[in-house]
């Protein structure tokens, strides 16, 4: 069987080769976050209620996939905190565009903390359907996601 | 982007390197949403980070820089509420240990940082900015660097001023800048409907399931909201701006919405009526089986889900001062209904202190504090996200707050029976 691969477009590049987490609806950023950085937790546990696909989930280091995110416009805010604080899940892979508050966390954290985090949107809607949590992808710097064996 | 040549040598550090940073985040923001140019900002500016948490070092050290660098906003701006109110919310010795030396350790320090670069004033602390007796009002076509979500929303559907949902951070670096990327609700085509939503319901819905249902359906996209007039009338009176107000607050936390039209009532649409709808519109329904179905979906985090409350907050977003006369009177019907003259939960009902110092001529003041409520102007949100507070069976009538806490969601009528003991 062919594997099967995602382009989308690149906001932040970079390599990685692991985990997904999928949330299939929109992330909630401070409702996902907030409870292991306030903490000061050395890795995020997934704490919105609402959100069964990443609720209780190691989200640090991985690799999520979400549509985009939603909620508080601190969400921005959050993200290059995580980020700071090095707990930030490795890539941010939107089906979607990239929503106005990711984007902003993901610029702020590259601009302002040195952040790595990858970031790439509009990897169309197949990607939440075909990649479910815990398949190993790849991510190249060309802003191709494919899911592995 | 294309860039004035003003904006260009800011860019490559003729205003100094911080300007410079800021300058190049906002570019990268605006050229990832396919902005062509910047816009300035017409009015004052607020901003969603009130809250001194100790581990937002990212802040304070920005905050520093901005500060180092001599920037002001040329706008003052107001901030969402402060997340502390010994006074009025009190709390044991380990709650208050836990905020003042832990959580919120740096508030003190970040307040003074936003008195440099432009903060309004000592009452500036509210997410109803908006509200008369606060007086950060844009008006119809004001260009904003706003944040909080619920103040968003609220400008750009209920006043018909411009603001893309911008993130904390953004905000500051915006209002410093006096300009923004102009793109999404920026422009008139950002604007225009994706989603007919029709209101089929027998009477005026509850406002915090409404926007639940709608945010949760939409997203970040924009409703056209047809049948709400039928109950809201065509004219925004300070009831309906009151209703508006906690709508759209649960539009934009359960969902993303920073914008949306109700025919015949909010500004843009009264103008320009179904011209606002996009090519190809997605519809809704929303009868009162959806909006029980909604409600019913909510899920209680309580360890114990019979619990007793023992705390509740009414209030976020921040009442209004009509909010505040309804509430008093409601909970007066209630507390005699029950043949008690005290509420039997322990609550705080949070408003701006500009609404709180006029709430306070009023004799219906009085009243509601013999009633043993408390009135604060606390971000009811930022108390029970802590720890301690985060295990306690607290109950509200927000939707905001439901989302961001283990708090349970009740409707109006429900909250007003349980703190009244109301059999």
């Amino acid at each position: 069987m062919a594997k099967k691969v995602f382009k989308g477009r690149v906001i932040c590049p970079g390599e990685y080769l692991g985990e997904a987490v999928v949330s299939r609806q929109g992330l909630n950023t401070l409702a996902t976050f907030q409870k292991s950085a306030l903490k000061n937790a050395k890795q995020i546990i997934g704490s919105d209620q609402n959100n069964p696909d990443v609720y209780g989930k190691n989200l640090t280091g991985i690799a999520l996939v979400l549509p985009q995110t939603i909620g508080s416009t601190t969400g921005g805010l959050v993200i290059q905190t995580i980020c700071q604080m090095g707990i930030n899940p490795a890539a941010l892979l939107f089906s979607e565009e990239i929503d106005s508050l990711a984007a902003s966390g993901v610029i702020l954290a590259k601009n302002w903390e040195n952040s790595k985090i990858i970031a790439i949107d509009k990897l169309g809607k197949n990607i939440l359907k075909d990649i479910k949590t815990g398949d190993k992808i790849s991510i190249s710097q060309d802003g191709v996601v494919t899911l592995l064996d | 982007m294309k860039l004035t040549k003003e904006e260009k040598e800011i860019l490559n550090g003729a205003q100094g390197q911080t300007k410079a940073k800021i300058m190049k985040t906002l570019v990268e923001f605006g050229d990832l949403f396919g902005a062509e140019k910047f816009v300035p900002v017409t009015t004052n500016g607020h901003l969603v980070t009130s809250f001194g948490i100790g581990l937002l070092k990212p802040v304070y050290r920005i905050m520093d820089e901005i500060i180092d660098a001599g920037l002001k906003t040329p706008y003052p701006f107001t901030v969402d509420p402060r997340p502390i109110d010994y006074k009025n919310v009190k709390c044991g010795l380990l709650n208050k240990l836990v905020f003042s030396k832990i959580m919120y350790s740096q508030q003190s320090h970040y307040e003074q940082q936003l008195s440099k670069i432009g903060l309004k004033n000592k009452n500036a602390f509210t997410c109803t900015c908006y509200l008369d007796e606060v007086g950060n009002t844009p008006k119809y076509g004001d260009v904003l660097s706003w944040a909080e979500s619920s103040a968003v929303v609220f400008a750009n559907s209920v006043l018909g001023a411009r603001c893309n949902r911008n993130s904390g951070m953004l905000d500051i670096f915006g209002a410093l800048l006096g300009k923004v990327p102009k793109f999404g609700l920026l422009t008139d085509e950002g604007r225009k409907a994706d989603w007919v939503i029709e209101i089929k319901t027998k009477k005026l819905p509850e406002a915090q399931i409404l926007g639940s249902a709608i945010g949760m359906k939409v997203m970040e996209q924009v409703p056209y909201i047809v049948g709400l007039d039928k109950f809201l009338g065509s004219e925004l009176t300070d009831d309906v701006i009151s209703y508006l107000k906690d709508f759209g607050a649960a539009t934009a936390s359960n969902g993303a919405v920073g914008l949306y039209h109700i025919e015949n009532l909010t500004p843009e649409a009264k103008k320009l009526k179904q011209k606002l709808l996009k090519d190809k519109v997605k519809k809704y329904v929303i009868d009162d089986k959806e909006l029980e179905r909604v409600y019913k979906s909510y899920p209680v985090m309580w360890k114990n889900k019979d619990a007793k409350p023992t705390l509740c907050f009414i209030g976020c977003p921040h009442l209004s001062f009509n909010q505040l006369i309804d509430w008093t009177k409601k909970l007066q019907q209630n507390l005699k209904e029950a043949k008690r003259k005290k509420v039997c939960v322990r609550t705080v009902m949070t408003a701006a202190p500009d609404v709180v110092e006029k709430f306070k001529q009023m004799q219906e003041y009085a009243l509601l504090i013999k009633m043993g409520v408390k009135l604060s102007s606390i971000c009811p949100l930022m108390y029970t996200n802590n720890p301690i507070a985060g295990g306690k069976p607290i109950i509200t009538n927000s939707n905001k707050l439901r989302t961001y806490s283990k708090s349970r969601y009740y409707k109006d009528d429900e909250i007003a029976k349980i703190i009244c003991g109301v059999k």
